[in-house]
């Protein structure tokens, strides 16, 4: 659909080739394109598992010779191709959203949802600055992840099915980020929690990762409620849930700082911890890397997890009216980051170091939207998809090259263990250089990652002015910073340097990943060196493009809460702090680790002291079990099922005492013999005369 | 499409059709073959089923009042009518019945082996039964109809159910039996009592309904005699305990008409009579708190004690405690958004109820076990069955975009307002929902395959006959979760009508001593 040329925007933009560009009203190909992608890809998925029932049985039994010889490529194709055209038609609406003549909101209305009475529903999209920005980042790292996967999964039986989950993934993603409405995003943000669920247990038959799936998905729900009862809230006060009425008239039907927005923001927040794994719902993150490692890169890094940030910047202006709300936000926000990185410090398993540097950069988000710099949020946002994928990508190349390795000399030990690993570089060059590249832009050095963390730190720094405990928040951030660059710098001196822990026999196996695999990394290491420069700040040179960009989602809440950047000599010295943090941890995490001898995981000594308790992980999960899951189970198996009902209300009311249990065992045997009209009349007029008593002559 | 059916003259005979031919077709069964009892069966009700679709179009949605009502003369001295009609409540619920039924029976194909002619025949007259239940709109007349499916019900379960049936059906029996026989005599006095007051004897809900208010001080004994047989009817905790039992001994058909339709009757009941009968008890500050208390407790309850069952059929009869204990927040907290969600809760769970226990028959019949200790890995070897295994599942915790969530939501929000904490508690029953349910998914087609029986089910995933029975059940999940508004729409007067009725009237009533009193507003 062509457009015609209007407004300022019109002469800088008239270079543009007018087929390039997009109307916003198209924007429901992006979410259609994936979902035919699942369907086609499901089908075959189904087909291929056996005979396909709705056919005549010769016609199946040639349609399902057909589709295995040529499954895997149909798969490819399209598993890939609805991907990237939808990335492309992102593109175009990117375009096309500069072409017209407002920069407002455009929302699609697609169909009346839910209409009863004064809740009316429609499903609808919409399009403006912040769902574009996201709607880019998910299809564009999202095509580069399912490229690799074309790669990685090439040998799983369930290649079909994988797709056919991934597709249907990226479609509840944009459903989310889309969603004009807290309802049609609560679609995607429940979806997304589905497939989270589906490919986390993908490979089923082992038990721990079907465990893992239901615990992110019950996790996740615990923090549903939270958004559900922000939901009734918010239409009780204002009779809607579209995010353009609620945004625009809450904010004047409630008092500022008042328990009623501090109510729903802290629901609303319970969301977002459990979808973005925070303090205290983070518990299903490290777990849920069960599932292949692309799924890791996709969901559990660069995309779903950072639905709850995407939520509170999408309702930024009512975290700002709350002050105690936003400030709990930015608290949790980096302590999660610290305890995190924390837990990553001791970590062997190279997918769980990631996972806890996930938790960790979602943490430093939290940190930015809840002091305010929601821009700084989502600048960070996209960096870590950037450098997480680059990262979880990477750490898929390394887990396929060790598990090929084991699995020529058939050995059983644990391939994602860095213990195993070492001295990679020389088989991996690629993946060793791409890798150390987003291991840098993570740590703190002037990469893409580097701009977005300082920016969020700085406005923390900034707001301490009005209220001192950012300067705490400040000093946790720069501490979790310290830690992050130690982490991973002892991550790739494991896994790269030092002497080969791998085994004599497995070692000339190790191999660079194919191109399919190598080809997105490079896109990421791209991505990841000149990322930061969509909102490169004014003393390198740039003027903050994402931040104006985006300023027509922030404005309303920037008249509530506006955190001031430092200036001057304050700015410089931040700047110097931070830098300084990251080369002491990247030299200190690097000299250490290949310093110190390392064992092979087989013959590794038992954890002690508190490096113990770190690598359990604070004991967290035990924790909860003990006091949560557990008891739960057994109040309801003792106290609610044999207890309640089956001793008091079977027991006592329905046949427990001897006399009650013998007048039924007569009915019984009266039943069998047709004597139960007599009991049944009995009954009747028993009853007839007690009621007739009760009222009394009525 | 509306013309068409008006030019048939759709109106004066749909409902006499729906409750006299599933009835009729009883005779050829009974006279053909035993092997030919399926197919008539079959055919009468997807007969019966095809002729209700034609209620989809020729209801008029803008109207709250009763359509295709007509009125006969059946016991006129005792004021006695054949008095039908049809609003948006129980459009729903008569399409559901007559939508089950061609299922029922398309699911029962090799289940039943002895008797089928006894047990098709029930079948049908269950179906007139259920028409009628939702259709009456005489007391006796619904009382009749009420009675009527026990009998049918009490057989199924009796003749055909599992090795316990004889105590599940007794226990069925004598809990049903106790609050229907109560509410026949509440009713037998209310006409009795309505009639001295009015010097006219009549059944008529209409008349009862504008003289309900006259009733003073018994109006809380009726309403207690009709709320405890529509209490057990639902099930309310603490009157559930004869469902686990019941679900699991019935046969496949059986356990789905239970849970599709039967409890639904208990929920109508409360939409149809107890609340707009005497509102003035059943919306008292007391007796709601009573209600909200018990259906909060009932969807906690439900779930948590779902969560611990080791068998597949109690774990989905204690989801449905669980789900119906929305329903029941839904009609108490009676706003229009949380009656319809109401309504939409028990089209849903009638639909994905429905299917899990289809799946488990299915099962069931490969398995001959319907322990979660029996089964895991299935999806490796009946992907088809796991699939729609799964959809099921995923509507029944009410994922968004599938039937369940809409009904959840709509009866949460609606309930919100007014009471916000009841309303917080239920809102956690999601978590436990997702709970039992994913375990119970996990248990039965994920984790390691390694049982030898197991194994063996590869090459025998659901066949034609199988996929027909859930695939129209899945359509419909699918449909209703992502464009309600239809249905929405038809049930809204209807909805409103009820919300109307709900508020405390205005009414001078007469109290015991004879003095006179201003009721509530």
């Amino acid at each position: 659909m062509l457009l015609t040329l209007a407004g300022p925007a019109a002469q800088a933009l008239e270079a543009v080739p007018r087929w390039l560009v997009l109307h916003p009203h198209w924007v429901w190909l992006t979410v259609a394109l994936p979902l035919a992608g699942f369907l086609i890809n499901g089908k075959l998925a189904i087909a291929a598992s056996g005979p396909v029932p709705l056919l005549p049985p010769k016609l199946a039994q040639r349609i399902t010779e057909m589709v295995r010889r040529y499954q895997h490529g149909i798969v490819t194709v399209v598993g890939t191709g609805v991907l990237l055209a939808a990335f492309v038609v992102s593109l175009m609406l990117f375009l096309g959203f500069q072409f017209l003549d407002t920069q407002s909101a455009y929302v699609l209305r697609l169909w009346s949802w839910i209409p009863v009475g004064r809740f009316q529903v429609d499903m609808a999209l919409q399009v403006d600055q912040l769902s574009l920005v996201m709607l880019l980042v998910v299809t564009g790292v999202g095509s580069l992840i399912h490229l690799f996967s074309v790669g990685y999964m090439r040998e799983d039986p369930g290649y079909a099915r994988y797709f056919a989950y991934l597709n249907l993934f990226i479609a509840f993603m944009l459903v989310l980020v889309l969603g004009s409405s807290f309802l049609v995003m609560f679609i995607g943000w429940e979806g997304v929690g589905l497939c989270s669920y589906l490919l986390i247990g993908f490979w089923f038959e082992d038990k721990a990762n079907s465990d893992a799936g239901k615990k992110a998905f019950l996790v996740n729900r615990i923090g549903d409620v939270g958004f559900m009862i922000a939901m009734f809230m918010i239409w009780t006060t204002v009779g809607s849930l579209d995010f353009s009425t609620v945004l625009r008239e809450l904010p004047a039907a409630v008092p500022v700082g008042g328990a009623l927005i501090t109510a729903i923001t802290m629901f609303l927040f319970l969301g977002a911890t459990g979808k973005s794994a925070q303090i205290p719902l983070y518990v299903w993150l490290p777990d849920a890397m069960a599932g292949p490692t692309p799924v890791s890169a996709l969901i559990h890094a660069a995309t779903m997890v950072t639905a709850g940030v995407y939520l509170v910047a999408r309702t930024g202006v009512l975290f700002a009216m709350a002050p105690i709300s936003s400030t709990i936000v930015a608290g949790v926000g980096v302590v999660t980051a610290l305890f995190a990185a924390s837990m990553a410090l001791r970590q062997y398993d190279i997918k769980k170091v990631l996972a806890y540097s996930t938790i960790s950069q979602l943490g430093y988000m939290f940190l930015g939207v809840g002091t305010g710099a929601f821009a700084a949020g989502i600048f960070h946002l996209i960096t870590h998809a950037f450098f997480k994928a680059l990262l979880f990508l990477g750490a898929g190349s390394v887990i396929h090259a060790m598990h090929h390795a084991y699995h020529e000399v058939h050995s059983s030990e644990d391939a994602q263990d860095m213990r195993n690993m070492g001295g990679l570089r020389k088989a991996m060059p690629w993946t060793t250089v791409l890798m150390w590249i987003a291991a840098l832009a993570i740590a703190g050095m002037p990469l893409s990652g580097f701009f977005s963390k300082d920016e969020i730190l700085a406005y923390a720094f900034g707001r301490g002015h009005d209220n001192p405990v950012f300067y705490l928040y400040y000093v946790l951030g720069i501490v979790t910073a310290l830690m992050t660059a130690f982490y991973m710098a002892r991550l790739m001196a494991m896994t790269f340097h030092g002497k080969s822990r791998t085994g004599a026999d497995a070692e000339p196996y190790l191999h660079e990943a194919p191109w399919i695999m190598t080809g997105p990394l490079v896109v990421l290491g791209i991505l990841t060196v000149f990322g930061g420069m969509i909102n490169l700040p004014t003393w390198a040179g740039g003027h903050h493009w994402l931040q104006s960009w985006l300023l027509p989602i922030t404005a309303t809440a920037e008249m509530y809460l506006r955190p001031e950047l430092p200036h001057g000599t304050t700015e410089y010295v931040l700047i110097g702090l931070a830098l300084t943090a990251a080369l002491v941890g990247l030299v200190a995490g690097y000299r250490l680790t290949v310093g110190q001898t390392i064992v092979p995981a087989r013959d590794a000594p038992e954890e002690r002291g508190f490096w113990k308790v770190l690598y359990h992980k604070y004991y967290v999960d035990e924790l909860y079990d003990a006091v949560i899951v557990r008891p739960l189970i057994l109040f309801s198996q003792r106290f609610l099922w044999k207890g309640v009902d089956t001793r008091v209300v079977d027991g006592v009311f329905v046949n427990g005492s001897a006399g009650i249990s013998r007048f039924l065992g007569q009915i019984g045997s009266r039943f069998q013999t047709g004597q139960l009209g007599f009991y049944v009349l009995l009954f009747v007029l028993g009853a007839l005369w007690i009621l007739r008593a009760m009222v009394g002559g009525g | 499409m509306t013309d068409f059916l008006s030019s048939l003259g759709y109106a004066q005979w749909i409902i006499p059709v729906l409750l006299l031919v599933p009835v009729a077709g009883i005779l050829p069964i009974l006279l053909a073959p035993a092997a030919q009892a399926k197919r008539i069966a079959l055919v009468v009700s997807t007969v019966v089923f095809v002729v209700s679709l034609g209620l989809w179009w020729a209801f008029d949605a803008t109207s709250g009042n009763f359509q295709f009502a007509a009125t006969l003369p059946w016991m006129p001295f005792w004021g006695i009518y054949y008095r039908v009609g049809i609003d948006g409540i129980s459009l729903f619920m008569v399409l559901l019945s007559t939508a089950m039924m061609p299922l029922a029976v398309l699911g029962s194909w090799h289940y039943i082996t002895k008797a089928e002619r006894g047990y098709y025949a029930l079948l049908l007259a269950m179906t007139s039964g259920m028409v009628g239940v939702f259709v009456a709109l005489d007391l006796f007349l619904f009382y009749f109809f009420w009675e009527l499916i026990l009998i049918p019900m009490y057989f199924i379960i009796g003749v055909w159910g599992g090795p316990n049936r004889l105590y599940a059906t007794i226990k069925f029996f004598l809990y049903t039996m106790f609050g229907s026989l109560l509410m026949l005599v509440a009713i037998l006095l209310m006409v009795w009592q309505t009639a001295h007051t009015t010097g006219i004897v009549s059944f008529d809900y209409a008349f009862l309904l504008e003289h309900a208010g006259e009733l003073g001080s018994a109006a809380p004994w009726y309403f207690a005699a009709f709320a405890l047989a529509f209490a057990i009817k639902v099930p309310m905790v603490p009157f559930h305990t004869w469902l686990p039992d019941a679900h699991t001994e019935a046969p496949t058909a059986g356990s789905v008409l239970l849970a599709a339709v039967l409890l639904k009757m208990g929920t109508y009941g409360f939409l149809r009579f107890a609340v707009p009968l005497f509102p003035d008890v059943a919306m008292s500050p007391p007796v709601t708190a009573l209600f909200i208390s018990l259906a909060v407790i009932g969807i906690i309850h439900g779930a948590l004690v779902a969560m611990v069952q080791p068998d597949v059929k109690r774990l989905v009869a204690y989801s449905s405690v669980s789900h119906m204990g929305f329903a029941m927040l839904g009609i108490w907290a009676a706003t229009v958004q949380s009656v319809q969600g109401a309504l939409m809760v028990m089209i849903g769970h009638g639909l994905a109820t429905g299917a899990l226990f289809f799946l488990v028959g299915m099962l069931y019949e490969r398995r001959h076990s319907r322990m979660f200790a029996d089964f895991g890995g299935l999806a490796r070897v009946i992907p088809l069955f796991s699939l729609m295994l799964t959809i099921t599942a995923l509507a029944s915790i009410g994922l968004p975009g599938l039937s369940g969530f809409v009904g959840e939501f709509l009866v949460l929000l609606g309930s919100f307002e007014n009471h916000p904490w009841a309303t917080g508690i239920a809102t956690t029953g999601v978590v436990f929902a997702a709970a039992y349910m994913l375990w119970a998914v996990q248990r039965i087609i994920y984790n390691p395959l390694v049982q030898p029986e197991n194994k063996a089910l590869a090459g025998h995933d659901l066949n034609l006959r199988e996929v027909l029975v859930v695939l129209p059940l899945i359509f419909g999940m699918i449909w209703l979760g992502l464009y309600p508004k239809p249905v929405l729409r038809r049930m809204e007067a209807a909805a409103t009508r009820f919300v109307e009725f709900s508020i405390p009237r205005a009414v001078t009533v007469q109290t015991a001593d004879g003095s006179e009193t201003e009721g509530a507003k």
